[in-house]
Parts: structure tokens; sequence; C-alpha cells
């Protein structure tokens, strides 16, 4: 099983890197995890990572990308809510790599 | 993770003259980065009560096989050939003529000559010659015939994967030789010891213990559809009330999960609904029956059935009169081809299908009891029930994509494109060819929609992509049309890869757009929110 370093800690991975154990993750984690891909977060990357992680709490699922476009146009203002300004923010996609950051599983089956 | 490929790096590796050096029996499968997907998890694995679970990682060098695991199959083998005639049959009667070799858009994409269907075939067939039959036993590779060693298990593993079971070669075989069984049978082996992808049993766990495949809980599922209800509201200022899990209800509704969390999927789920609300039709959803698809007929007969089962568990329960389905490939191959000696026949608590509209009776789906919403729809269209208004989609040019699963599985060719003419105004069909029954696979079927195995995907989507392309050059098409959740997800990657500017929509979002509610406002959108032709701020 693949791991990733955080804090002298081995934390368990899947193959594509993310976390194993919903439970290993902390706030802090999230920057590192986003470091190994070159990027820094900043306050509108957290916005989507908190959205993510409070509507996983609640759905054990990550939203459909309809349900975080319209909830980043709520807090950040309707001309970011649409999925081009998501992919600038992350570019390997929003569910993807935001869900990694975020420390959730990544959705399978006719996806 | 391995770079992607790019287009041109695709087509020029493609070399249809180049031969392996040596015989090809001694050749080792190549397990390469971008062409496998991830071996599937203990967790996943040990849900459903599978062998041998563990993690694993198909490119290492130790699989973590049980012991024995050459006895397992071959004692596997010796059931499913007395079990099954179509695979002795199978294994017997190919007499090379090499109809199939070029057939299968995995060899098209690829140029790798084990990607010929009737090469796939012989990685079995040189094993079950070595143990099952005299000649082989007798002469060995002279007759064609090798041992079981880890390394043909290995070719098993990468090819089997390679194969989306889409059964093109099968139509141009004189004998109908279906590599599909084969490459199933394969799978099930490779499956008794623990040699599943991830892709496919982390799903068929999901739908084990969730009831579908993304693993949606029930107020999770009505949660997305109430949002998509706002967005219908929004564009026809309808507000439309469903219900969930309802007993009594004459219908029950069941379509793929995809449709009820990705894009474009979703949108094919609000025409859905749309229909039904026009309708009046007494229908419910069920958060239970939640799943059309079937990823364990990916895995194994028996998973199939298990899977299968629930859906009409849950027709049971409800006391429905029958079941109408989505807009799903597998599903219906399942429900055609395999429901009814698994499960079937549902004739004594199920009726024969009759729309509530029209009065048709669906004669043809007696065994299963349900019937597939293009038939349904189209029952509709011919018989004037529904007000339609095609300009709302001249925006569109668009074309077919028989899902290999409703055109090969079911024989559905007719309906879909009834409907589509009836609710467009453009419509073009791509090369005969390449059409109906000899439809070409969207290049990752079966289970094979995952991300690492990107580039084979994307070699594996090229024949139907390059089709695509044709009439996008030639009448400039911009949209391409299916009836499979499967399609609207893999599609939308490879026209993005291949064909920039085609979009990827389900039929019943097309016929919602052009369906004129009743009470509903002037609509200036699609369902997706962009503007409509001719109407303020539209005819872009
Ligand atoms: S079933 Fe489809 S993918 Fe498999 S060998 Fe035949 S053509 Fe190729
Ligand atoms: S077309 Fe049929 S008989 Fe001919 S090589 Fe292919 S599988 Fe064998």
């Amino acid at each position: 099983m693949p791991t990733f370093d955080f804090q002298g800690k081995a934390i368990e991975v899947d193959d594509d890197g993310y976390l194993v154990n919903l439970g290993d993750w902390v706030p802090d984690m999230a920057p590192a995890l986003a470091a190994q891909d070159g990027m820094t977060l900043t306050d509108a990357h957290w916005e989507v990572i908190n959205f993510l992680r409070e509507y996983y709490a609640k759905y054990q699922i990550a939203p459909m990308i309809k349900i975080l476009v319209k909830e980043i146009a709520k807090s950040m203002g309707p001309e970011k809510g649409n999925t081009k300004y998501l992919y600038e923010l992350y570019p390997a996609g929003p569910a993807k790599q935001a869900c990694r950051y975020a420390g959730l599983p990544k959705p399978t089956g006719c996806v | 993770m391995a770079k992607q490929m790019k287009p041109n790096e695709i087509i020029s590796e493609i070399d249809y003259k180049k031969m392996p050096e040596g015989s090809w029996l001694d050749q080792p499968a190549e397990i390469k980065p971008g062409m496998f997907c991830w071996g599937a998890k203990a967790k996943s694995i040990k849900a459903v009560g599978f062998p041998n679970a563990r993690d694993w990682n198909p490119s290492e060098e130790d699989w973590k096989l049980p012991e024995n695991w050459q006895g397992t199959v071959l004692e596997a083998m010796k059931d499913r050939l007395g079990k099954y005639r179509s695979f002795k049959l199978f294994m017997d009667i190919c007499v090379r003529c090499g109809a199939c070799a070029d057939k299968c858009h995995f060899y098209i994409g690829t140029g790798d000559p084990k990607n010929m269907p009737v090469m796939r075939a012989e990685l079995m067939r040189s094993v079950y010659r070595k143990y099952f039959t005299t000649p082989g036993k007798m002469l060995g590779k002279l007759a064609g015939a090798r041992e079981l060693d880890i390394k043909v298990l290995k070719e098993w593993w990468s090819y089997f994967f390679q194969c989306t079971e889409c059964r093109r070669c099968s139509v141009f075989c004189p004998y109908g030789i279906d590599q599909a069984e084969i490459t199933m049978m394969g799978r099930e082996f490779l499956n008794l010891l623990g040699l599943n992808i991830e892709w496919i049993m982390g799903p068929v766990a999901n739908c084990h213990m969730k009831c579908n495949h993304l693993g949606l809980e029930p107020h999770t599922i009505v949660n997305n559809v109430e949002f998509m209800l706002d967005d219908i509201e929004t564009v026809t200022g309808i507000r439309i009330n469903p219900s969930f899990n309802r007993k009594g209800a004459e219908i029950l509704f069941v379509t793929p999960s995809g449709d009820l969390f990705a894009d474009p999927g979703t949108y094919t789920c609000m025409g859905y609904l749309m229909l039904f609300h026009e309708l009046g039709l007494d229908y419910t959803w069920s958060t239970y029956a939640s799943e059309g698809g079937n990823f364990g007929f990916f895995s194994s007969n028996e998973m199939g059935k298990r899977l299968n089962a629930k859906i009409y568990a849950e027709a049971k329960r409800l006391g429905v009169k029958y079941i109408i389905g989505g807009e799903c490939g597998h599903m219906w191959r399942v429900l055609s081809q395999y429901m009814n000696t698994w499960n079937g026949p549902a004739a004594d608590f199920l009726e024969v299908p009759k729309s509530p509209i029209t009065g048709t009776v669906f004669e043809n789906t007696r065994g299963t009891r349900a019937v597939h919403i293009s038939e349904f729809t189209a029952d509709l269209i011919k018989h004037g029930k529904l007000k339609l208004d095609p300009s709302r989609n001249d925006h569109l040019k668009v074309t077919f994509h028989d899902s290999c699963n409703t055109a090969r599985g079911m024989g559905l060719l007719e309906e879909p494109r009834y409907v589509l003419k009836s609710v467009c105004n453009n419509f073009y069909e791509m090369p005969e060819h390449t059409i109906r029954e000899k439809t070409f696979c969207c290049g990752s079927g079966s289970g094979l929609n995952a991300g690492e195995d990107i580039d084979l995907r994307m070699k594996g989507g090229l024949p139907r992509a390059n089709a695509v392309k044709h009439v996008h050059d030639k009448h400039g098409v911009n949209l391409l049309a299916n009836v499979c959740a499967i399609d609207r997800a893999t599609l939308t990657t490879s026209m993005d890869y291949w064909v920039p500017g085609v979009k990827v929509a389900g039929l019943s979002e097309l016929v919602a757009n052009a369906l004129v509610m009743k009470g509903e406002k002037e609509r200036t959108t699609d369902l997706r929110g962009e503007p409509l032709p001719n109407k303020a701020g539209g005819d872009k």
C-alpha cells in the first residue's frame, strides 16, 4: 500500500493518492498534499475544500458538480459560480483534485 | 502517475504490420502504465465475500495469489465447460478465418495482435487444449496448447481487461463466436483468485451494501433529485413532485446511478422527471433499486445475478405492476439475455407492461416485465401523445451512438432513432459500418472507465471518435446522443480528446428540451441553461 509522508508519519493512500482512512485527515494535510502537485492553497481553494468536507459529512459522497457550483456562487459571488472557475482553481478537475486534498474518496461507477 | 499520451502519440504508435518476434505463445504481456486498471482492494473483495481479499498492485511482480491457484482455475474451467454449452462451443469451433481480426476497437486503436478477437480467444483456447483435449495433451505446443503458468495468467488478466465485452467481433464471425462470453469466463476465473479490478469491485461492493454503484445513500438521492427539480423549475416554471419508495405505485422506474450524480447524465435524469410529470404517470423512484447497471456482470455470473435480484425484490416489495428502465447499456443486456435464467421469469408477481397512456402492451418484455424508456417514449410519439417543438433543439446537429449493449444485446435500433428524429430537426447518421449492430464501442465499457487506464480508453475510443469526426467535419455535428450512462461519462472524455467541440447527451434530455409542457413558461434556455435558438439572447 502506498503512503504519504506527513509530519514524520506514513499516511496510507490508495494508488491514486487518495487517503485510505478519512479519519487521518487534518487541515494541515491539505496544503501538504497540494504541495506534491506544486500548488499553493489560497482562501478560494479552501472555500471548496471546506464545502466538500461539510457536504461529505452529511451525504457520504462528494457533491454533484452542479451543487458545488451553486454553493461557490453563493459564497463567492455569482461570477464565480461556474465550472470554468472551478477548473481554474483545480486544473485536474474540482471533483478529483479537490476531493484528494480534502481527504475524500473519489466517486466510482458510471462517472 | 504516468503522463497521459497525446492523440498524435497514440496514432503514430499504431503499426498494423508489426508482428511479434518468435512464437506468440511465449510473449509475456506487458503491464504498462496507462493501459491497466488498479487491482481490486481487499475491502471491496471482502464486502461481497469473494476469495483472496488483499491489496495488490498489478504492476508489481508478486500478485499475492492463493496456493494452488492453477488447480482452482482448471477446476472452474472444467465446471463451466460442463455448465455453459456456449463456452464449450466457442473453445472448439473457431476456424481462424480472420474475419474478426480487425473488427475490435482495441486492435484498431493499439495495433497489438493480441487484441484481435481471435487471438484474445486463443489465450484461453491454448490452455483449454492443454488440459481438456487429447491432441493438446499429447502434442502440446505443436497443437497450439500451453500450460497455465503465471505468465499466461498475467496475459489473461491483461487482455481480458482490454476487452469491453462489446460483441462487435461476433457480428462478423461466420460462426457467431462471441468473444465477450469468453472474456466473461476469463474474468470469472480471475475473480476466483482475487484478480479483479477496483473500478469494478468498488461499485459492486457499493451496490451490494448501498444498492447503487456510486454508494449514494437514500437521503443523498433525494437531495440530488430535488436539486434537479430546482433547475427544472428555473427552466420551465413548473415544480415537479416525484415520489420515492412509494408502495402501490403502478410503475417502478430504475436507472443507472450515474444519472443521479454525474453530468451530463443529470440532464438525462431531468428529462425522465419532466416526461413522467407531463404524462401524470403513476410511478415511483426507489432508493433501494437505485441502480439499473450491474457491474457484478463484469466480475462473475453469480455476482451479476445477486445484484440483478435487487430490482425485482424491490418491485415485489412495492407491489408495482411493472418496471420502466432508464437509459443504461448493460442493464438491458442483463435483462434481455441473462435475467430470465438468473432470477426470472418475473411473471409471478408483475404484469406485462402496458402503457397507461396509449394502451400499447409491450409483448416483447413478457420475460422481464421491464420496458425501455426509448420504447415507451417512441410509442407515445407514434400515438401523438406528446406535444413537441423540435426547433428548440435547432442549435444542435445530432448523431446517434448505438450503445453496444442495447444494439447487439437487445436489438434496440429503431426506437431511439425514431424519437431522435421527432425531437431534433438536424440528425445525421455516422457511416453504416459504425452504427446499429456494427456499432463501435465507446472504448471504456464493461467497467474499464477508470482514470488510470486512460491511454487504453482513448485508444479503444478511437474508432468511434473517428466516425464522429467524419460527421462533425462533413455536417458540423456538435452533439453525440446515446442511451447509456457509461457512454455519457466515457464519450464525453473521448470527444474532448479526439473531437473537441462535440458534446454528449442522453436521448431523454433532448426529448425534454422539445417537450411542450402544460402550464410552462416560455423557455429561453435548454436544460443546461444554454440560450435557445431564436430566443432573446439566443442563437449565438
Ligand atoms: S467483444 Fe469487443 S472488445 Fe472484446 S474482442 Fe470482441 S470486439 Fe474486441
Ligand atoms: S471470425 Fe470467428 S471463426 Fe473466424 S477467426 Fe474470428 S472467431 Fe474464429
